[in-house]
């Protein structure tokens, strides 16, 4: 059993009553009748957060659906998922929020939280209504897809949602030099004859967003950090006690702009994959506490749309069912975190970052858990993912750690089913 | 018979980039054109090196110089050539590129010539079909014929490539001629440099082994061969730099500037040009100029990338010359 939030590595058992977590460690004597869950071998821990993901309910069903997406979460470990508000048309009112909210309670997967737009209809010029939202059951605002480029209106934001203790999450690009850059700007670029993106894009936005969470107290969370120097801005409002929380994708971990060579659409996304130095930038920072979270910005899009010239396919990856095992790979393999560690920074940091009721195994939690082989080694095979997509470059690749049952409220909602057993 | 190189001299089933082939792969297609220079100069300028072959000239992008040259070099060696230009056909109807890729397997073409405004979409194609693909320049990453005759074109002049000083002048960043050129050029072993406003030069370009000089005059005294780009006006627009009128005072090649040039400089330009721009007439027209020798390099190019392609050797290449196929 691990639970990072009460410092909790050793063996013990675990009693769920009534979809909340009774009791934890030690030797437990359940009730008469009581259902038995022989964990030996797994690793039991809270499950896991995930604070970005794009379902493409309502408009782009094709890709995903909320349905699908929940139980792809479920799948990959995910007891909790906040979906971004950018489908067509975008979740900006508290009726759309309210649809988002009913259908991933019907889906049957993680739990499904919505976060709300930051502006009508994702255009940047009118703030929506924040608290209609809030209380259909929005957890946060952002545009995410595009900046809250309009300064002014990211100041509001950040004065207006601490009303309702929500955070603005901003998805960090300066639109004048991001241009319409399909990869990161730089050797590889260069070579390929494509229009980059610049680490300035991003850093540069950081920089005056902070300044404006600085000015107003707001809680601002930067989303899918991807350059050195956006980590730097990090340090310095960390240091400075500002409320700037910040996540990193598996990807940036994983994987450096040299994916794109042989202009691989799979591996075409935003903010874009950075160089070397960067990824290993980010990786320190979420090592230090500078990044506070892993989340997935988990994006699909269907294999037509991804099949065709490098500037014309849509950016994003597929990230909830590859997310743990490339963690795993990518930082407690090598010894940069340990698997507490990492637990923290995939359940525990993410809920307590964000003020929900997850990411622990305390008694009187839900009983959100996931049981895990932190050792089993298996390859990505995309034609198995629950997700309705399969745009991944990490097809073929051997993982490390593999969800085996995932528990939302005490209910099964996913369990792995041995090969023999398959349909 | 003795089987020495193996079908197409090795360069694989396509030409999609220099930057993928080695030094000795550039030099076979070079000394394979050479035979075929001849060709052009008879009166009956045809062979029947591949004759039964299809190939499919596809224009996603206005090209007259390219694809002509193209077609010249096909019909010299006897194939069967079909051209599609984007203008009228399925393409502008939003076919995608992989719907046209089907459409040419079905159709059994042996080989397709492509030129397409995405970076990328000739190796797209490549993946795709069993045909052999000629890149005919893909957006803004290569143009690898272009790059071929102007190595000839520098060969047929000054007798060795290596150890060359070539600059290239102008918009490197936007430029599928510069690349292609920096690939080839320093794989044969030259030394490469580049010249232009800042903002038209890409960042990294250094990391490709490449030197850059901020001011045209020095260029000009460092170089052996300067290769002027064409400057495409709407760069202006887009903010590139503030005038054409400017980038002419500042950066075009004129007369006066050459006067302090090497002896034996020599001035490429891959057309169409925009005289009194980046380039003034006394110079395009002038002794230094070999612009119309690339043209006709063009043609002999193109055939030896087609012939080894197809299968040819490259050592046959003068029987295959004579008829003797
Ligand atoms: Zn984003």
């Amino acid at each position: 059993m691990l639970d990072p939030s009460r410092d909790v590595d050793g063996i013990g058992d675990l009693l769920v009553v009534d979809g909340r977590i009774e009791a934890a460690g030690g030797t437990l004597q359940g009730p008469d009748g009581c259902e038995m869950q022989d964990a030996s071998g797994l690793v039991v821990a809270p499950g896991l957060v995930d604070l970005h993901v794009h379902f493409r309910e309502p408009g782009g069903e094709h890709k995903e659906t909320i349905a699908t997406g929940a139980r792809a979460a479920a799948a990959g470990g995910f007891t909790t998922v906040w979906t971004m508000p950018n489908t067509d048309p975008p979740i900006d009112d508290p009726a759309a929020v309210g649809f988002v909210r009913a259908e991933g309670e019907r889906a049957g997967g993680a739990r499904v939280m919505p976060i709300g737009a930051a502006s009508v209809g994702l255009s940047g010029e009118r703030m929506t209504e924040v608290g209609e939202m809030v209380a259909a059951g929005a957890v946060a605002v952002s545009d995410d897809g595009h900046p809250i480029w309009n300064a002014g209106l990211l100041r509001r934001l950040l004065e207006y949602t601490q009303t309702f203790g929500i955070p603005v999450l901003q998805h960090s690009e300066v639109r004048e030099l991001a241009g319409f850059g399909v990869m990161n700007e730089g050797k590889v670029s260069t070579a390929l004859g494509l229009r980059g993106q610049p680490n300035a894009a991003e850093a540069a936005m950081v920089a005056r967003d902070i300044q404006l969470a600085e000015l107003t107290g707001g809680h601002l969370h930067v989303c899918h950090v991807s350059a050195r120097q956006t980590v730097e801005q990090l340090r310095l409002a960390r240091e400075r006690g500002l409320r700037v929380t910040s996540e990193v994708t598996p990807h940036h971990l994983a994987l450096t702009e040299t994916a794109v060579r042989g202009y691989r659409t799979e591996a075409k996304m935003n903010p874009p994959l950075r160089t070397e130095e960067d990824r290993e930038a980010v990786r320190r920072a979420l090592v230090d506490g500078v990044i506070d979270v892993i989340a997935t910005d988990h994006a699909p899009h269907h294999y037509e749309e991804k099949e065709r010239e490098f500037d014309d396919a849509p950016f994003g990856i597929v990230g909830l069912e590859t997310a743990l095992g490339l963690a795993m790979c990518e930082l407690v393999e090598p010894g940069h975190l340990s698997l507490a560690g990492l637990v923290d920074r995939m359940s525990c940091s993410p809920a307590r970052i964000m003020g929900i009721d997850a990411g622990t195994l305390r008694p009187g939690s839900p009983a959100d858990i996931v049981l895990f082989d932190p050792g089993e080694r298996w390859t990505v095979e995309p034609e198995a993912f629950l997700s309705r997509s399969r745009n991944t470059p990490f097809r073929g690749r051997e993982l490390t750690g593999r969800v085996h049952v995932t528990l939302v409220g005490g209910v099964e909602r996913y369990r792995r089913r041995a090969p023999d057993e398959a349909a | 018979m003795t089987d020495a190189a193996p079908p197409g001299a090795g360069l694989g089933k396509d030409l999609v980039g220099l930057e993928g082939l080695t030094g000795d792969q550039i030099r076979t297609i070079l000394d394979t054109a050479e035979p075929f220079k001849e060709i052009s100069e008879r009166r009956i300028k045809k062979v029947p090196v591949l004759r039964g072959k299809t190939i499919v000239n596809l224009f996603f992008e206005p090209s007259t110089r390219t694809r002509i040259s193209f077609e010249f070099a096909e019909k010299r060696l006897s194939a069967d050539t079909v051209n599609i230009s984007a203008t009228g056909s399925s393409v502008q109807k939003g076919e995608t590129l992989v719907d046209t890729a089907r459409t040419l397997e079905a159709m059994r073409i042996d080989m397709v010539v492509m030129r397409h405004g995405s970076s990328g979409a000739a190796r797209f194609l490549a993946d795709r079909i069993p045909s052999n693909v000629i890149n005919g320049g893909d957006g803004q990453h290569e143009h690898p014929t272009q790059a071929l005759l102007d190595l000839l074109t520098l060969r047929d002049r000054f007798g060795e490539l290596d150890g060359l000083k070539v600059c290239i002048v102008g918009d490197i960043l936007h430029s599928r001629v510069a690349r292609s050129n920096i690939w080839g050029l320093l794989k044969v072993g030259a030394e490469v440099a580049v010249c232009g406003p800042r903002t038209l030069i890409p960042l990294g370009i250094e990391e490709l082994g490449v030197s850059v000089f901020g001011r045209v005059e020095e260029a000009i005294e460092w170089s052996d061969a300067l290769y002027v780009l064409r400057l495409q006006l709407e760069r202006m627009k887009a903010g590139f730099i503030p005038s054409v009128r400017e980038y002419n005072r500042v950066f075009g090649v004129s007369a006066e500037r050459l006067e302090r040039a090497k002896e034996a400089l020599v001035v490429l330009h891959p057309g169409p040009m925009n005289r009194g721009v980046e380039i003034d007439s006394d110079v395009a027209d002038g002794p230094r100029s070999v612009i119309l020798p690339q043209v006709t390099n063009g043609v002999a190019v193109r055939m030896a990338v087609l012939y080894l392609l197809a299968g040819g050797r490259p050592d046959a290449a003068e029987a295959a010359k004579q008829g003797e196929t």
